[in-house]
């Protein structure tokens, strides 16, 4: 029963999520959007008090149930491990034994996640963190096959004159960011083949947190001594690998509460609910696990919370007829600073919080968002305009970060939020090189902060540059965007540091 | 055999017999088959200067398919379809149409090869052949450089002699006095082009016309003082044109008054753009209903057909026919033309000035303008911006309850239409379209109006 109820549960919520994070068009954000803002770090970066104590109760009470009905990480393992028993024959089923817990390793994964929260070494929060990790896998590898499935749509719609479904461009924004995707699915997927759930049980920091407060759950599996055979069943089907039969102990630290091991059992020896006093089980190997910890080990972790949510506070030629002239495509100016989308506050606040889920980028209607190739500010959303610009209307990117990475922001916040500055390359603008009239980036200028001036202030006649005031440019791109000079544009978006 | 076998068989013999004769009855009245158009019942004109039997219709020749496609063969890397072009030229000859129209600019200067090939499978002698000297580049402007492209022609079109020679487009350009001496006068090509016809080389020598006034109504003076016979004009002609082409752009002149030069004169009038590059075809919705109420079995396209070839100084009516429902339809119009009465005439006429409410561009998708330095693909972005104001998809207030949807259909369609780069928001406006377009629509300003238009639209999320 309890197997069936999280099976159903794990399998909504899964489809659900990994809809959120394919979906470009913004229309299932708002009743989605929520399964993001429930995950642990996303939650603890936020300072999402109510989800964080949410998830301490959920935990208290049930035990490690997140891992296997919230963590899209973790459903992605019990799905691959499935898939395992389903076509390995007879022997995939009970491929697994009991074995001890690595500490060591669980504490270094944590601590290492931990400081980087409170320093803000982004690349680590971003790696170790489980939801982003399958938010990259979901970005990268699934949506361009769902976008192809919705350009098939399209094209079908077309065809009826419909306009219920657009076409939308394919692309890999960044290799590093996909070659991330791609080798966390490898390993993850590896692991989960041949042992389950190895992964959130030695390296996954949240499932680190969450084992220490499983530990002392009100309802968890038990063993009922009186039926038990110690026949090792149970051991052999537990992907946790936490049953260590011989000795009827069970680590709770690993379990994830899944209910595989309950129909496993012959005699009706195991069960999941509130363990009586007289089926206790023997306490299992419990390094440094007194009760009289507990109260100390629960402070640590929400005083962490609490740090690090201080810490993000105080940082803020015309012959013939017809026929297309080629199009270069543009190719991004290299920057000093990374242009951050509005609501980030600062690269540093953006480094602090973002744990490069990729939901930002995957929503980014115009093309305009992608994950950073730089190493500081390596999968962060960045801007780049060669695609599209910041559309005034839009604050997409504010409304779905799960972290606070992005803050949300409305449309009149907007437009005074200065993201970046201008910056004009004469060598590249066509007046002045190709002798033509143009000022498109002054035409497209939300903010009139292009004025097209003589180049030679004496000579009304010289041609007509463009003439920037900084303090007006809010850093839109759109003047980037639509500027002709290709492969190059004669005026880019340098980004701030900090935003103002 | 016993009796209720042979009954049974006698039964079966009488049905089968009897089920051909009732289809055949049916057919007629409601089988629902498209009418066919019929063969030697094209209606014809007789060009008084060389006798010539010329059908109503004519072939236009810059709108030919492309491979793989349904658009015609101008766009980029686009390879016109033999096959098709055959099929539909054989078609044509069989249903009575004499008269092909060509240029060595047409479909990217691949029309006259194509033309040549479809036409070299037919008897010459009963066909006549136009052409143009279409030195629109000014390095093809020189004696050389004009006399070198109308050998070309005769090459590429496998012949020895053009039936229909016209200047092409005078009238156009910057400077469009300028523009008409240095292409056809300071060179001496007139005079080689008139030489030509002394010769027999080119048997009747013309001019197509589209933009300043002063230039057509110089050409028709050097008629009148005697410094060139024309023997035909080519010009545009239709129930929008025929009294609203100054008012939709007063760069232009009404139809009416150039045809009525023409008459006075006893020029016959080839006539273009008979159905502004399907304009006339695709109405604003209210204009259709209205155009089919009159005669619902007959196309909406046919009515500017019949129209345009009412007028009786009419030699031919060109189409640039892409696909075979298109020569079917047309051919349906003139086969034979059934010429609507006064009533008629002006209802059409009336229905031109109904059109003009609806502010479409005038762009029939002809693409002189093209291809655009940086990449601007203009003439869809025009046809698609008035293929959105026919079906009502051009939203302007918000409060409207189609709004949302109406916003939807533009913005979604415009994408679909044309690649993002290739929009109007990246009209630079450098101007070097806007000479080249015979209709002489202010184009960069109308591209600047669509993208503030789009911007707008999409900042009312």
């Amino acid at each position: 029963m309890l197997r069936k109820i999280r099976i159903t549960i794990a399998v909504i919520v899964m489809t659900l999520i990994t809809l959120l994070l394919l979906d470009f068009s913004g229309t299932l954000h708002p009743y989605l959007g929520w399964l993001a803002n429930i995950q642990l770090v996303p939650a603890i970066l936020a300072v999402n008090v109510v989800v964080i104590v949410g998830l301490a109760v959920l935990t208290l009470v049930f035990g490690r149930i997140y891992c296997s009905v919230i963590c899209p990480l973790g459903m992605l393992q019990d799905l691959v491990s499935w898939l395992h028993e389903r076509f390995g024959g007879k022997k995939a089923k009970r491929r697994f034994n009991y074995s001890p817990a690595k500490w060591w390793l669980r504490y270094l994964m944590l601590g290492a996640m931990t400081a980087a929260m409170i320093v803000g070494i982004h690349a680590v929060i971003a790696l170790l963190a489980p939801y982003s990790a399958y938010g990259r896998i979901a970005t990268n590898l699934l949506q361009p096959l769902y976008i192809m499935g919705n350009n098939a749509l399209a094209a079908i719609a077309e065809h009826y004159e419909s306009y219920a479904f657009y076409h939308v461009d394919v692309w890999v924004k960044m290799g590093a960011t996909f070659a991330v995707a791609v080798a966390t699915l490898l390993v993850v997927g590896w692991l989960a083949w041949r042992h389950g759930r190895t992964y959130c049980n030695t390296i996954c920091p949240v499932g680190t947190v969450l084992g220490v407060l499983a530990r002392f759950s009100w309802f968890k599996v038990y063993i009922d001594l009186d039926k038990c055979r110690t026949c090792g069943a149970c051991s052999h089907r537990c992907k946790a690998s936490c049953i260590d039969s011989k000795n009827h102990a069970i680590d709770y630290t690993r379990c994830v509460t899944c209910g595989n091991c309950l129909p496993s059992c012959e005699f009706g020896a195991l069960h999941y609910g509130h363990p009586r006093a007289a089926a206790q089980p023997a306490a299992a190997e419990q390094p440094a696990a007194a009760s009289t910890e507990q109260p100390s080990r629960r402070a640590f972790l929400v005083g962490s919370a609490i740090v690090a949510a201080d810490a993000a506070l105080a940082q803020a030629g015309k012959k013939v007829d017809g026929g297309l002239a080629a199009i270069e495509q543009k190719v991004a100016h290299t920057h000093r600073a990374t242009v951050t989308p509005p609501g980030s506050l600062s690269v540093k606040h953006m480094a602090k919080y973002c744990t490069s889920c990729q939901l930002c980028v995957a929503q980014c209607p115009n093309q305009v968002l992608r994950p950073s190739n730089d190493l500081a500010t390596l999968m962060m959303p960045t801007m780049s305009f060669e695609r599209g610009f910041c559309r005034p209307e839009c604050t997409r990117c504010s409304q779905v970060c799960p972290t606070d990475a992005i803050r949300p922001i409305t449309m009149e916040e907007k437009t005074d939020i200065h993201v970046g500055f201008p910056v004009w390359l004469e060598q590249n603008c066509l007046p002045g090189t190709r002798h033509v009239a143009c000022g498109n980036c002054a035409r497209h200028c939300p903010t009139g902060a292009i004025e097209m001036v003589p180049l030679d202030e004496n000579d009304e006649l010289s041609p007509m540059v463009p003439n920037i005031n900084e303090a007006r440019c809010i850093g839109c791109g759109a003047c980037e965007y639509v500027c002709p000079s290709r492969p190059f544009s004669a005026i880019y978006v340098e980004g701030y540091e900090v935003h103002n | 055999m016993d009796r209720r076998n042979f009954l049974k068989k006698l039964g079966l013999g009488t049905a089968t017999i009897a089920a051909p004769a009732i289809v055949s009855c049916t057919s007629d009245k409601s089988s629902g088959a498209p009418h066919e158009p019929a063969t030697g019942k094209m209606t014809m004109r007789i060009n008084p200067n060389t006798g010539d039997v010329v059908s109503l219709l004519g072939y236009g020749m810059m709108r030919l398919p492309v491979v793989g496609g349904n658009g015609s063969a101008r766009e980029e890397h686009s390879e016109i379809d033999q096959e098709e072009v055959n099929r539909l030229v054989d078609y044509a000859i069989e249903h009575g149409v004499n008269y092909f129209d060509t240029s060595p600019a047409y479909c990217q200067g691949q029309s006259e090869h194509a033309t040549g090939i479809a036409l070299a499978r037919h008897d010459r002698s009963k066909l006549f052949i136009a052409t143009k000297l279409s030195n629109f580049s000014p390095d093809t402007r020189s004696r050389a450089a004009s006399i070198e492209m109308f050998h070309n022609s005769l090459r590429e079109l496998q012949t020895t002699y053009i039936d229909y020679m016209l200047l092409h487009a005078i009238g156009g350009g910057k400077d469009a006095m300028q523009e008409f001496e240095e292409r056809y006068i300071d060179n001496g090509i007139l005079d080689f082009l008139i030489e030509q016809r002394n010769k027999g080389v080119v048997r009747n020598l013309g001019f197509s016309y589209h933009g300043d006034i002063a230039i057509y109504d110089l050409a028709l003076k050097m008629h009148d003082e005697g410094k060139v016979k024309w023997d035909f004009v080519q010009i545009e002609l239709n129930y929008l044109d025929w009294e609203w082409a100054n008012e939709i752009n007063d760069r232009n002149t009404d139809a009416k008054y150039l045809y009525a030069e023409l008459a006075k004169r006893r020029i016959p009038a080839v006539i273009m753009e008979p159905l502004l590059g399907g304009r006339l075809a695709n109405l604003p919705d209210p204009l259709a209903h209205r155009v089919k109420k009159r005669d619902p079995q007959r196309s909406i396209a046919s009515w500017a057909f019949r129209y345009a070839g009412t007028w009786p100084g009419v030699l031919t009516v060109l189409s640039g026919m892409t696909l075979m429902e298109h020569l079917k339809d047309n051919l349906l119009s003139y086969c034979p033309l059934e010429p609507l009465n006064e009533e008629e005439m002006r209802a059409l006429e009336r229905l031109g000035g109904d059109i003009v409410s609806y502010n479409t561009i005038p762009c029939n998708d002809c693409k002189y303008c093209m291809p655009c330095p940086y990449g601007i693909n203009i003439p869809a972005i025009f046809v698609q911006h008035n293929k959105c104001l026919a079906e009502d998809h051009v939203p302007h207030d918000r409060m409207d309850p189609t709004y949302a949807a109406a916003r939807r259909a533009y913005l979604v369609g415009m994408n679909r239409a044309v690649e993002r780069e290739r929009q109007a928001d990246h009209c630079i406006g450098c101007g070097h379209c806007e000479p080249h377009c015979p209709q002489r629509i202010k184009i960069p300003q109308e591209l600047q109006r669509i993208s503030e238009y789009t911007d707008k639209l999409m900042r009312e999320e």
